[in-house]
């Protein structure tokens, strides 16, 4: 290297210390994308050395990804298939790292607060409950009274980890639901309108009076949506909050490899349509510098991001869990 | 200009056709590479789509199902919608932008054919996603509570306009991909029509024609082979149109006769799935979506050619 370069090298140093910095590649989810870009611009003001880029392309392009090994972690909603898992080329490991949850709200005169049940919902998202002021729902909001009104139904046209958990829940409350539509990122609705994204369907919702539709908790706050209580396992109507989604998470089985349903949790407080999303990493790191360091990070996620969580409308992982995630970081190899 | 003249221009010596050879060459490889480009985006869709190609065979162009759950998959009622809103798009477009056209250059007062042109042209710069954002919140309340309950009330005897109203439909999807096709509608009719020669017109007032004799006469039969064109042009934006569409048009896959219905188009569900597919089968399957999209659009840029080469060939059609 000449000396005019290296100069030149000095120069652009001083005005930004961004040549000796190491840049760890991520892609996946956009559901999680705010808080994981919060958490890079917080832990690059604590580690300098290390810089984070990443690309909210989608769960699908985050699993092609990290399959590809085109960037050093991935990002999913939805847990990966036995098929897809078994082509990567060394043990591919989920690690969850917050949790949502997925609201009904609806457009009914004087925004009441409505109480719905899974079975009830399912046969609203199956056409089979067709008006407001049907028995079925009437039955579990006394004082509240509902129109003779048709139920204009909305659910996502875009594939996404929201359409995931919502249809993972109705396929665990409706054996019905289960055989005729099952569960996915899109799946062929029997009935309703698609929109697209959180602002599509809300937009819908807001636009036609009788509808219904399921967005996440975070926007379903942000644009003040009404939104339902629903019953979840243990019998009770529980508000979606962040405590109650904490709660479901404390309550829900995981197994080993934290490819887990947390929907219809046990538990009084559990608010019963929730799930977590997922960094898709390799148990073994080929370059060492960028392990040791995507295990720093990770490690301070765990401790000090998942306090940021609440702010942005996630919930974070209960104690329990976060020691068990934080065992599983730790033995990443590198 | 002219003053530039008085100095001798430079020419190479004679008999050298260097200069020529080379910007043929030139020319030649820049129109190689967009058929080499075409070429390879079919073969890409193709290659992509392979394995839904194996698995479905034909019957992917006519099965109606769409079921990514249990790895379902058929395009009809994606072809469907797409033809539907592109075609409800020009039959709004065409006589829009002709006759806007048509104002522009035979009607208005001098005066104000530059800033209407502007305005419309304008229409071309707003991002697609604008369009669908004002679909969804100021045209659909509109046509929902407005015009769609106008065309059930006096038309709803023909099946087209039967039916519950969303807002969201085929309709809705057909006005604003019209919209969006209005200013390159407009402003290839525009310079079709200036460019008629001022003769016919002065032929035709020589013979006492009327002003709209004139137009009729004159200028639109003269033009009608380039209006075509113009149209072909906004048709191939409509097929392509993606953001706006998905946004108004209810994202439903089903055929039905009534446009007041929701429908589906193959560009919006590629747009709409495509991030979150993850089994093989299922991107295979909008892989081949894609190469639907595609073939239809090159059959339709065919038809046309062969629809223009129909409409009779005198010597007052060289217009383009």
């Amino acid at each position: 290297m000449n000396r005019v370069t290296l100069l030149l090298l000095l120069a652009v140093g001083a005005v930004a210390p961004a040549s000796a910095q190491l840049l760890i590649n991520g892609a996946g989810a956009t559901f999680p994308a705010p808080i994981y870009t919060k958490w890079f611009d917080e832990y690059t003001k604590i580690d300098p050395s290390v810089r984070f880029n990443y690309q909210a392309i989608g769960s699908g392009g985050g699993q092609k990804q990290i399959l590809a090994e085109t960037v050093d972690f991935g990002a999913s909603d939805g847990p990966m298939s036995d098929a897809n898992l078994a082509k990567a080329p060394r043990p591919l490991w989920h690690i969850p790292t917050v949790a949502g949850a997925v609201v009904v709200s609806y457009n009914l005169a004087g925004d009441p607060t409505l109480r719905l049940d899974g079975t009830t919902l399912a046969a609203i998202y199956l056409g089979k409950i067709t008006k407001w002021d049907d028995p079925a729902i009437e039955g579990q909001n006394p004082g509240v009274s509902l129109p003779d009104q048709d139920i204009l139904v909305v659910h996502r046209s875009d594939g996404s980890g929201t359409t995931f958990i919502f249809t993972d829940y109705l396929a665990k409350v409706s054996p019905e639901w289960k055989e005729a539509v099952g569960k996915g990122v899109s799946v062929s609705w029997p009935t309703g309108l698609g929109g697209k994204g959180n602002a599509g369907v809300a937009g819908q919702i807001k636009q036609s009076p009788g509808a219904i539709g399921y967005v996440e908790l975070a926007y379903a706050h942000q644009n003040k949506l009404p939104f339902a209580d629903l019953r979840n396992a243990a019998g009770k109507y529980v508000t979606a909050t962040i405590a109650s989604v904490t709660a479901a998470l404390a309550t829900a089985t995981i197994p080993d490899d934290f490819r887990f349903s947390m929907v219809n949790a046990p538990g009084d407080d559990s608010y019963p349509i929730s799930g977590v999303t997922w960094i898709l990493v390799y148990g073994e790191q080929k370059d060492p510098a960028k392990g040791q360091k995507l295990v720093q990070f990770l490690t301070w996620a765990y401790t000090d991001g998942e306090r940021m969580a609440a702010s942005l409308d996630y919930a974070p992982l209960p104690p329990a869990v976060q020691q068990r995630v934080l065992d599983r970081v730790n033995s990443i190899k590198y | 200009m002219p003053t530039a003249q008085s100095s001798a221009p430079v020419l190479p010596p004679a008999g050298s056709r260097a200069p020529d050879m080379t910007f043929k060459l030139a020319a030649f490889s820049a129109a190689l590479v967009i058929l080499g480009l075409i070429v390879l985006v079919g073969y890409e869709l193709y290659h992509g789509a392979g394995v839904a190609i194996a698995k479905f065979g034909p019957r992917f162009l006519v099965s109606s199902d769409w079921d990514p759950v249990s790895d379902q998959y058929g395009a009809l009622p994606f072809i469907f919608g797409t033809l539907v809103s592109s075609l409800l798009a020009l039959l709004i477009a065409v006589p829009l932008g002709v006759a806007t056209a048509l104002f522009l250059t035979e009607l208005a007062p001098f005066r104000i054919r530059q800033p209407i042109m502007v305005v419309v042209e304008m229409l071309a710069a707003v991002p697609s996603v604008i369009f669908g954002l004002w679909g969804i919140f100021v045209l659909i309340p509109w046509l929902r509570d407005h015009l769609f309950v106008w065309l059930k009330h006096t038309l709803g005897f023909l099946p087209l306009f039967q039916g519950p109203i969303y807002g969201v439909s085929m309709l809705a999807g057909g006005i604003i991909v019209a919209i969006m096709i209005l200013p390159i509608v407009t402003s290839i009719s525009r310079e079709i029509l200036r460019s008629v020669p001022g003769l016919q017109r002065e032929a035709a007032y020589a013979l006492g024609a009327t002003r709209w004799e004139v137009i009729r006469i004159a200028v639109l039969s003269y033009a009608r082979r380039g209006l075509f064109g113009a149209a072909v042009l906004g048709l191939g934006r409509a097929l392509g149109e993606t953001m706006a569409v998905t946004m108004v048009i209810g994202n439903r896959p089903e055929i039905s006769a009534s446009l007041f219905a929701p429908g589906y188009t193959l560009a919006s569900v590629i747009a709409n799935e495509f991030t979150e597919a993850t089994s093989d089968l299922y991107l295979n399957a909008l892989f081949e979506l894609g190469l639907v999209l595609f073939a239809v659009t090159i059959l339709i840029n065919v038809l046309a050619q062969v629809m223009l080469r129909s409409m009779g060939s005198g010597g007052v059609t060289k217009v383009n």
